[in-house]
């Protein structure tokens, strides 16, 4: 079964925070939703988690005992501990097994020592890890995670990105917010959104063989509105090519689309 | 400096909870203790009852304001008045001419007390007065019911309110609304818990009320408890609804304190009703408390009996459903919101 958007907008207030976004989410697929702040990430994630009503458009989504979702931020009731939690999921979602399943995330995850630490003793990684275990643990059909990543160390990310190649193995559909463009490129599919809008989409090598002209890497930018640090120098994008080009990150496709939507034309 | 004061002057023109604490606080302690805040009764409810009750009733001077003249009464009947809270005096018309004083009403008896101290060289004959249900005109005994209904009306909207704006602050509201529960799963589930800390608070307070101030228990328990329950579920209520309104703690406690304050001042706790204007007056009978108090202090000290009872039980019972019903409404947009019906729809046409 793939779930998903098709034309979807969404407003609000007087903003219009989503518009026209297409997504599909096929079963056993990660997808990353990127973008940077304010580009709508949130809202889309919302709106695949049924907590938010599209203005336009059609949802294709599971039922709600069928998605699993991770709110930004959030990570387990902060006043039990880490086996509490997992135990309300379990009752929740009327579980039978879940205890040898969630024994299983917690050992993976390296939260097993932690089982009776209270939720809010947790460092900032493990309320995470402790959230997404709790997200995946009724194996959701449609999985939704509103950046599990951001602040926590290399390690968890590891971690985290392991638990959710999981759960796509079991058969779930992932989608996942991330505003870390290195780490999209583990997702078997990338949407890049700005503004609201998608701006790129597909899977990371062909968002990032899409980039309109090339990226270089200089000293001194020759035209400093189309250029980014790039750790000591800077990269430039040249619209019309350039034989000096460099192999693009995903970062410098987004970063270089964005500059091309903002120009006028088209990615 | 300047930026700093400049900095705080926009934040505070931004937080219209603040600001609106800051404004309205003083300007309603300013309403109150210029026009609530009388201890002196100018009206107080008078019966009299007896074969001579009409020629009586003529001679009673000021604040006596007679409402019920009974010429087949007897003194049983006079107490039977007061007990209903039908009258806080009562004037037994026969001789010797006698004067019941329902001691409940604190300060309405302190008036009558006085006002008959002054004008007995005025009646042509003898008389004698006696205080019912509170003789020693205890304020203890007075205040100790009210401030069970103060207690339990601090945990309904405070506590009640901060622990569900915590889950929404955290964001495991939102993980509770796409979890397979239904919205009154959620509501009754959180509600459960501060409504059975809020009865074994009543109960303590109760007991140690009792025990340590002598304060009398007249009435039934089943009467008590029918009030506090149904009392207990507007508070829980209206700190739903609170939570419902506040995205953080500390609005949840500035909404808390502004329905909190009119509360303690207008409901008859410390200001008779009596006593107050009717331009104010009005705000006393909107409040939960005002109706648990009369049916608190009823039962407590003059063994008031549940028919006597019927208007604040109805009113608290309109309340306390209008509240609830709100706050549930409220409640239930923030975890079921019409989008997911919408959603679901569009999957089944698709």
């Amino acid at each position: 079964m793939t779930w998903g958007v098709e034309g979807l907008g969404v407003s609000l207030g007087q903003s219009q925070a989503l518009d026209d976004i297409t997504l599909d989410l096929p079963a056993g697929r990660v997808t990353a939703v990127v973008g940077g702040d304010g580009a709508g990430k949130t809202t889309l994630l919302r709106v695949l988690a049924g907590l938010l009503l599209p203005t336009r458009g059609v949802t294709r989504l599971p039922e709600r005992a069928q998605v699993g979702y991770l709110p930004a931020r959030a990570g387990g009731f902060r006043d039990l501990t880490v086996a509490e939690n997992l135990e309300f999921v379990a009752s929740v979602c009327r579980l039978p097994d879940a205890k040898r399943q969630a024994d299983a995330l917690l050992e993976r995850t390296g939260l097993a020592p932690f089982r009776r630490r209270l939720a809010r003793d947790l460092s900032g990684g493990m309320r995470q890890k402790l959230g997404v275990i709790m997200a995946v643990l009724p194996e959701p059909a449609l999985l939704v995670l509103d950046e599990p990543t951001t602040g926590i160390d290399p390690g968890s990310r590891a971690d985290l990105w392991h638990l959710m190649a999981l759960a796509a193995a079991r058969g779930a559909a992932v989608a996942v917010s991330s505003a870390y463009l290195d780490e999209a490129e583990r997702a078997a599919w990338v949407l890049v959104l700005h503004d609201g809008r998608p701006l790129l989409a597909g899977p990371p090598d062909r968002v990032k063989a899409s980039l309109p002209g090339s990226v270089v890497e200089v000293d001194v930018p020759a035209d400093p509105a189309r250029a980014w640090r790039r750790g000591p120098r800077w990269r430039e994008w040249r619209p019309g090519g350039d034989p000096a080009a460099v192999e693009p990150g995903l970062e410098d496709v987004v970063i270089a689309a964005a500059l091309a939507a903002a120009a006028g034309g088209e990615p | 400096m300047r930026a700093m004061v400049r900095k705080e002057f926009r934040q505070l023109r931004r937080d219209r909870r603040t600001l609106a604490l800051m404004i309205m606080v003083p300007l309603l302690l300013l309403v109150v203790f210029g026009y609530v805040a009388r201890f002196d009764i100018r009206q107080i409810p008078t019966a009299v009852v007896g074969a001579r009750a009409e020629a009586v009733a003529d001679l009673l001077p000021e604040p006596f304001d007679v409402r019920i003249i009974d010429a087949t009464g007897d003194r049983a009947a006079a107490e039977e008045l007061l007990r209903r809270s039908r009258a806080i005096i009562a004037v037994v018309a026969e001789p010797p001419l006698t004067i019941l004083i329902d001691g409940s009403e604190l300060f309405a008896a302190q008036s009558a007390r006085a006002a008959r101290l002054g004008s007995t060289a005025g009646l042509p004959i003898d008389l004698e007065v006696e205080i019912l249900f509170n003789p020693e005109l205890s304020t203890a005994v007075v205040m100790v019911p009210a401030i069970i209904g103060m207690v339990l009306t601090a945990i309904g909207t405070v506590i009640t309110s901060l622990g569900v704006v915590r889950e929404r602050q955290e964001g495991t509201l939102e993980q509770l609304a796409v979890m397979p529960l239904r919205p009154r799963d959620v509501i009754v589930g959180k509600i459960t818990p501060y409504f059975l800390v809020g009865v074994l608070d009543m109960a303590v307070i109760t007991a140690a009320g009792l025990l340590l101030f002598n304060v009398p228990f007249r009435g039934s328990w089943l009467v008590f408890a029918g009030g506090a329950f149904i009392f207990l579920l507007a508070v829980l209520g209206i700190g739903v609804l609170i939570s419902t309104l506040s995205q953080t703690q500390g609005e949840a406690i500035q909404l808390a304190i502004m329905t909190m304050l009119p509360q303690i001042m207008l409901s008859g706790m410390i200001f008779p009703l009596t006593s107050m204007p009717w331009g104010v007056r009005w705000i006393s009978y909107l409040l939960p408390l005002t109706y648990f108090i009369q049916i608190v202090r009823g039962v407590f000290l003059k063994g008031t009996p549940i028919d006597a009872l019927g208007v604040p039980f109805l009113a608290l019972i309109l309340l306390a459903a209008l509240v609830l019903i709100l706050a549930v409404l409220r409640f239930r947009r923030d975890l079921a919101p019409a989008g997911r019906k919408q959603s679901t729809a569009a999957e089944a046409a698709s």
